[in-house]
């Protein structure tokens, strides 16, 4: 039963203070497997700086980051040797960036953006590589004829797409998504949101995703963690601190929502 | 029949931060238990609470005062107190609610949101996909309107959407929100049989009706939430 699995993630009174001010601070929470965390709040509330110190991209002030890793079982993020570090940051977890041009390398082919985080784990067969990465663009929703094509030939949309191929090749159990939805017209955030929500289903993805999007966080989300002024006002099941929000700055953030 | 939900002195206020700190009280000392095999309707006037009091039965509202509790996998667990992830597992496998909105990502398929919740607890994906075919036709949804999302559907069509996927798993206890509320009495007359059947079963059921008919139809009793309201006995 997966309510018995172990935490994959346990994070203690991370704070993170950039000089005087604070980016966010005494954070702690816990993720399982399968399991998708929202992170909603203004800009400004600390959301990116905390996933950046989550992800391992940043290290934090104060409190741990651990992480529950295939091999060696529950390490600390910081405490791990960098060639620790960097081969998690390439396999078990995945980071999906806001803009795709800073999760792709733009002047390689689509195949080669999706083979290459194969190859870094030592993949070397170049057949394996191509069919593997042909069979996540089908995955994806990208025709297989544009393997060969560059992203900037590629739509916004398939850019982001293309971005979350990249990143789930490899079999991450851990995925980190800044906004993956946030510059895209509302019929591509339609039909990415039913791509990724499929992945998290399918692959039983633990998922920590930052948005200011209350309806995205709605539909994707188990949980929800309210930030305001790097702190955590509000946290629990997402349609409770939706519709029965407890916290004024909760209350707010989804009375300003606008009807249609 | 056993006992399936017991709520115990459960109080409920709502305070608006956002409009001057007001606090609303809503109802206090509210008993209520479900068991199974029974149908239980909330009665109330308009604005008594009676929707208010359902969601709180499924943890999307909280409560101020009391206990909620369900029973669950052979255990009673108190769902003001148990953890997202513990209430998550409640409403997949024991607690299903039907309410009168449907909130689904755009793009996803007819049939697809109605075998979800069964895919979800394990079912082959091919024996859910039957079953959500035998309700939509059941529920008089036009099989061309399968592929398509409900988004698109007419008010009652996305009501009987509604409703299929709140019945194609078979819930141990079941809250409906006004299930027959524009539906035309022949579509009404098969969410009866819906309630029926799952009674028949032994599910739990607690509904709000806005009709006598299919209230004196289908419940085996009422609870009105209006005695509790804050103030009722001053």
């Amino acid at each position: 039963m997966t309510q018995m699995s172990n935490p994959l993630l346990r994070v203690d009174n991370l704070t993170m203070m950039y000089g005087d001010r604070v980016g966010c601070k005494d954070v702690s929470f816990e993720l399982r497997p399968g399991e998708v965390l929202g992170i909603v709040g203004e800009s400004g509330s600390g959301k990116s700086t905390l996933l950046r110190s989550i992800s391992a991209q940043q290290e934090p002030t104060k409190g741990t980051v651990q992480y529950n890793t295939r091999i060696d079982g529950v390490c600390d993020v910081y405490q791990m040797s960098e060639a620790q570090r960097r081969l998690l940051m390439r396999t078990d977890w995945a980071f999906v960036h806001q803009n795709p041009r800073d999760g792709l390398r733009m002047n390689v082919s689509a195949g080669a953006n999706i083979g290459e985080r194969l190859m870094a784990i030592g993949d070397r067969h170049y057949g394996n590589i191509r069919s593997n990465a042909d069979a996540w663009l089908g995955k994806v929703e990208i025709a297989s004829e544009r393997l060969d094509d560059l992203p900037s030939t590629f739509s916004g949309g398939m850019q982001q797409r293309l971005q979350i191929a990249r990143n789930l090749v490899t079999s991450p159990r851990l995925v980190f998504m800044d906004e993956p939805t946030g510059g895209l017209d509302v019929s591509v955030q339609a039909r990415l949101l039913d791509l990724l929500r499929g992945l998290v289903h399918d692959l039983n993805l633990a998922v920590i995703i930052v948005t200011h999007d209350l309806a995205v966080a709605r539909l994707l989300s188990h949980r929800l963690m309210v930030m305001q002024q790097g702190k955590v006002i509000e946290h629990g099941l997402t349609d409770q601190v939706l519709d029965d929000p407890q916290h004024p700055y909760t209350q707010l953030l989804v009375s300003s929502i606008l009807q249609n | 029949m056993s006992e399936m939900l017991h709520a115990q002195n459960v109080a409920k206020s709502f305070t608006l931060h956002t409009q001057g700190s007001v606090t609303i009280p809503v109802f206090q000392g509210v008993d209520f238990t479900l068991s199974g095999g029974e149908c239980i309707a909330l009665t109330g006037e308009s604005g008594s609470g009676k929707s208010t009091f359902m969601r709180m039965l499924y943890a999307n509202y909280t409560c101020s005062d009391g206990s909620i509790k369900v029973f669950h996998d052979g255990d009673w667990l108190d769902i003001t107190t148990a953890s997202p992830h513990s209430i998550l597992e409640v409403r997949k496998r024991t607690m299903g609610y039907v309410s009168q909105f449907l909130r689904v990502i755009p793009r996803v398929p007819t049939l697809e949101i109605v075998a979800e919740p069964l895919v979800a607890l394990g079912t082959a994906r091919e024996t859910a996909m039957d079953k959500a075919r035998d309700l939509l036709t059941r529920l008089r949804i036009p099989e061309r309107l399968w592929q398509l999302s409900p988004l698109t559907f007419s008010g009652g069509e996305q009501q009987r959407v509604n409703i299929a996927r709140g019945f194609i798993t078979d819930y141990p206890i079941m809250l409906l929100d006004e299930p027959t509320a524009s539906l035309d009495a022949q579509n009404r007359a098969t969410v009866l049989a819906l309630i029926e059947e799952a009674k028949g079963r032994g599910a739990a059921i607690a509904g709000i009706f806005h009709d006598h008919e299919t209230r004196d139809a289908v419940c085996t009793g009422s609870f009105d939430v209006t005695s509790f309201k804050v103030g009722a006995n001053d």
